[in-house]
């Protein structure tokens, strides 16, 4: 080891081969992401006495979930005495189009409620009803008003409440950290691999768990309303590891996402506009969602104007307003007025609320929308309609994992939050994500800290897999005259968005296939420039290896699945097939040579009896 | 609508660094971010920036554009004059680690030094009662995303590394005020306030209110009537009057002092 490879600020040993290069820690249950999930899965497992790490791609309380902006959906029943967490497990059923993992649709209905409490307890700050109780507000595809919020800041409110917990309670933080392998001894996890984004310096945590909150793969997308981050790593890690990922071809469309200014297209804009009355015109001034309801949705749906407005006020003689079915409807419906030239003049739809609330309502209640519009397209949306349009928003499909723990296949290896699969199924009812964050987070920090206690002996790091990794990360440094990973991840955005977008057809899908083949090629020959340090260059090119195999899954089972169903529509198979496709789950895992994915049909788990009498 | 924009970017670590001059393609509606972005992207790969959400949201991408604090999403092209060379430089009162990315750290210790919520137990039904005119107050200073700004910009901290030890900064004054405001809280932390968080060193020039992007008022809401709890329990002559004969102030009764 010589003087000269050591950084002159961090001390740090920059050469990742020599034994100085590699920092090494210990603990029992190691949390990858640190946004709802992760944080919420590392206070339960510290409070059940694990010795917990955080590892988190950026600063702590960054994370995506800061971007929520509605609400948690929890039957707290304090504005709807009638609401019960058997309503709210049918409403989830019923806007995942019956595919959800009925097992985590009815824990998450029930446990929801006494999490959000839980929040209070640690100083959240929720908006109040009249009788001084946490307010709940609409959202599409819930009966009753449901949704615990601030403002429409409840994100913001969650994080900094977990974070603060955290902090609290001392449980250790990596932030700026990447992970990049889950290491395994005999089939069990063993730890996990990384570099720290600041320094360069790679990291290996020797834990018999590890628990993947890494969240979504939205930046595959061109449009969208997810940050960098949403590169789908913990389903990356959960494949290459030997997880199994379901559910992967329904990836939700958001309804409302910005349209314009160009530079921030796909930023999204709060279902709570339509919850708190807003609606949805084209350019001739329809309101025309009512030409858009469902079968499925028709006997709960107001059919008239004058109906879906009385609805606010009055919910027990009236029907809820069709800008209130649940996202992908709603997403669909704008999509094809757009199609057919109905759009607004920068490819959008219009949604209205100041034409339907004193402006004093919607800066109380939408204070972030008010801004963001304000501040960055110089609307003003107390005055004026907004223009809006579909953005990738979420990924149903996840890591397949056990209802009651979140384990996946691996043992000791668990997955929460939108990287978990079968909680929403073919589609996520709004507000349902961060009431998923709470309930699994808890249970997958409670089961991985009683495994980790339970075993008599530490699975093992085996330092070759060590070294591969290294070996892995590094390559894009070793490559030359290669090409810029800047390119390859902006053309598979494209790519992605053309092939694979909101309505698909058989031809696009396979021709997706053929091009994301040529972008793994490419990604081959990936060269970043400069050094380690804080190098983005470099964090990309890992990232992108990550989103081309989450990618391939993705249209490799929308390909597969020839329905439509939630947050899969399919041009060619528009109809939904409750006979073949409704009893079934696409289950994607690793294939042999370790390069690409494959495909196997599982049947769904089957509803006890007793639950199925709510959708007689 | 599309021009070339001229940039000088500060390139460097903490051995040093200058400004790099770049000529870049923007176009309408676009923000300072999406420059840098279009920078790195085309001309610079390991250009150095923290970012996450580009909504405003997460408080990440601070800096300073043309030596005034901001974050770099919420910064549009159009507020300047397409002729004008914008230049971007880190926050000056952190440590650079590279180019535009600092070491915040700082915030991060003294978050861990901070008071935490302690509320009572819950009502009877198992749930919690607060009016909503009672947590706006808090709500207020919820609302900040933790950019530092405040902290970059106070300049108690500023120029001035020795204060560092100890004082918390405006961010931090606020979670103080908050959980004195919060309507179910149960402890007294104004000593803490002034001892351990340097209360008193702001002389509430109110240059933190200025930058805050989350528009919080933080001095005249959290900082203010923070300095008045403090200076009511330890010097109003007629408190101090009211303890020595036996007489209270019930202020901050149900709350005990930590």
């Amino acid at each position: 080891m010589t003087e000269s490879t050591r950084h002159p600020m961090t001390g740090n040993e920059m050469s990742g081969t020599s034994e100085g290069g590699m920092e090494r820690h210990q603990y029992d249950v190691v949390v990858v992401g640190a946004g709802g999930a992760g944080l919420r899965a590392a206070i339960a497992a510290h409070e059940a006495g694990a010795r917990t790490a955080v590892v988190c791609k950026s600063l702590l309380g960054k994370a995506h979930t800061v971007m929520a902006e509605g609400g948690i959906a929890a039957a707290m029943g304090n504005r709807w005495p009638e609401d019960n967490w058997e309503v709210h497990f049918r409403d989830t059923m019923r806007g995942g189009k019956m595919l959800n993992n009925w097992r985590m649709a009815q824990l998450h209905a029930q446990e929801a409620p006494e999490r959000v409490q839980e929040l209070e307890d640690w100083g959240a700050l929720f908006d109040r009803t009249e009788d001084g109780l946490i307010s709940q507000r609409d959202f599409g595809g819930h009966k009753y008003a449901r949704l615990a919020h601030v403002g429409d800041r409840t994100g913001l409110e969650m994080i900094r409440t977990l974070q603060q917990r955290t902090v609290q309670l001392g449980i250790d933080v990596f932030m700026e950290c990447t992970i990049t392998e889950v290491l395994k001894d005999d089939g069990r996890v063993s730890g996990a691999f990384g570099y720290w984004r600041e320094s360069g310096r790679f990291i290996t945590f020797e834990a018999p768990t590890v628990i993947l909150a890494t969240g979504g793969i939205g930046k595959s997308f061109k449009v969208t309303s997810n940050s960098w981050e949403y590169t789908g790593d913990g389903h990356a890690l959960a494949l290459r590891a030997g997880a199994a990922l379901i559910n992967m071809e329904f990836v939700q469309f958001h309804p409302t996402g910005m349209v314009w200014p160009p530079s921030v297209k796909g930023l999204l804009v709060t279902e709570s506009v339509r919850g708190d009355g807003g609606i949805l015109r084209n350019s001739e001034g329809k309101r025309f969602m009512f030409d858009y309801i469902p079968e499925f949705f028709r006997s709960e749906t107001a059919d008239t104007e004058e109906e879906a407005d009385r609805w606010y006020e009055d919910k027990k003689n009236n029907r809820r307003p069709p800008e209130l079915l649940p996202r992908d409807e709603v997403a669909r419906a704008i999509n094809s007025e757009i199609k057919a030239g109905r759009g607004s003049p920068h490819g959008g739809i219009f949604l209205d609320i100041a034409s339907r609330r004193s402006p004093e309502f919607i800066r109380k209640r939408l204070p972030s929308m008010y801004h963001q519009f304000k501040e960055l397209a110089d609307v003003d949306i107390t005055a004026e309609p907004m223009e809006i349009g579909p953005t990738c928003h979420y990924v149903m499909g996840g890591v397949e994992v056990d209802a009651d723990t979140q384990e996946s296949a691996v043992t000791g290896l668990y997955a929460v939050g939108e990287c978990s699969g079968g909680m929403h199924g073919s589609n996520r009812l709004g507000g349902n994500s961060l009431g998923d964050l709470l309930v699994f987070g808890k249970r997958a920090g409670e089961a991985a800290a009683a495994y980790a206690a339970g075993l008599p002996a530490r699975p093992a790091v085996d330092e070759d897999d060590v070294k591969a990794a290294s070996a892995s990360a590094l390559a894009p440094f070793e490559v030359e005259g290669g090409e810029n990973p800047y390119s390859i991840q902006q053309d598979l955005q494209q790519s992605m968005n053309d092939l694979v977008g909101i309505i698909r057809t058989a031809a696009e899908l396979e021709s997706s296939l053929v091009e994301i083949e040529a972008f793994k090629e490419r990604a081959k020959g990936m060269v970043v420039e400069g050094h380690r340090q804080y190098n983005p260059g470099w964090h990309l090119s890992i990232d992108l290896r990550n989103m081309l195999i989450v990618s391939e899954a993705i249209a490799k089972a929308a390909l597969a699945r020839e329905e439509s169903r939630g947050g899969h529509t399919r041009d060619d198979f528009p109809q939904t097939d409750n006979e073949v496709w409704g009893k079934k789950n696409l289950v994607v895992t690793l294939d042999a040579a370790g390069t690409g994915v494959e495909l196997s049909e599982k049947p769904l788990p089957v509803m006890p009896d007793e639950l199925k009498k709510y959708f007689d | 609508m599309g021009y070339t924009l001229k940039m000088r970017i500060w390139r460097g670590d903490q051995s040093g660094g200058d400004l790099g001059d770049y000529e870049v393609e923007v176009s309408e509606g676009e923000v300072v971010l999406d420059a840098l972005h279009r920078v790195q992207a085309t001309q610079a790969g390991d250009l150095a920036i923290r970012w996450n959400c580009k909504a405003g949201k997460c408080g990440s991408c601070s800096a300073e554009i043309n030596g005034r604090p901001k974050l770099l999403c919420m910064t549009r092209l159009s507020d300047f004059d397409p002729a004008e060379t914008i230049t971007v430089t880190p926050m000056r009162t952190f440590p650079v680690i590279r180019d535009l990315v600092t070491d915040v750290s700082y915030n991060y210790e003294k978050a861990k030094e901070l008071p935490y919520a302690e509320l009572g137990p819950r009502d009877a039904d198992g749930k919690r009662r607060m009016a909503q005119i009672d947590v706006e107050r808090g709500q207020e200073f919820r609302k900040c995303i933790e950019c530092f700004l405040c902290q970059n910009t106070c300049h108690v901290v500023r120029d001035h590394e020795d204060n560092k030890p100890a004082f918390a900064g405006p961010r931090f004054f606020l979670r103080y005020a908050e959980l004195d405001m919060h309507p179910l809280d149960t402890h007294d932390r104004r000593a803490l306030a002034q001892g351990a968080a340097g209360l008193g060193m702001c002389n509430i020039t109110k240059c933190c209110t200025e930058v805050c992007p989350e528009g919080i008022k933080i001095t005249d809401n959290a900082i203010i009537p923070m300095k008045e709890r403090v200076v009511d329990r330890k010097y109003d002559p007629l408190v101090w009057l009211g303890n020595k004969i036996g007489i209270r102030n019930k202020d901050n009764d149900g709350r005990t002092e930590v």
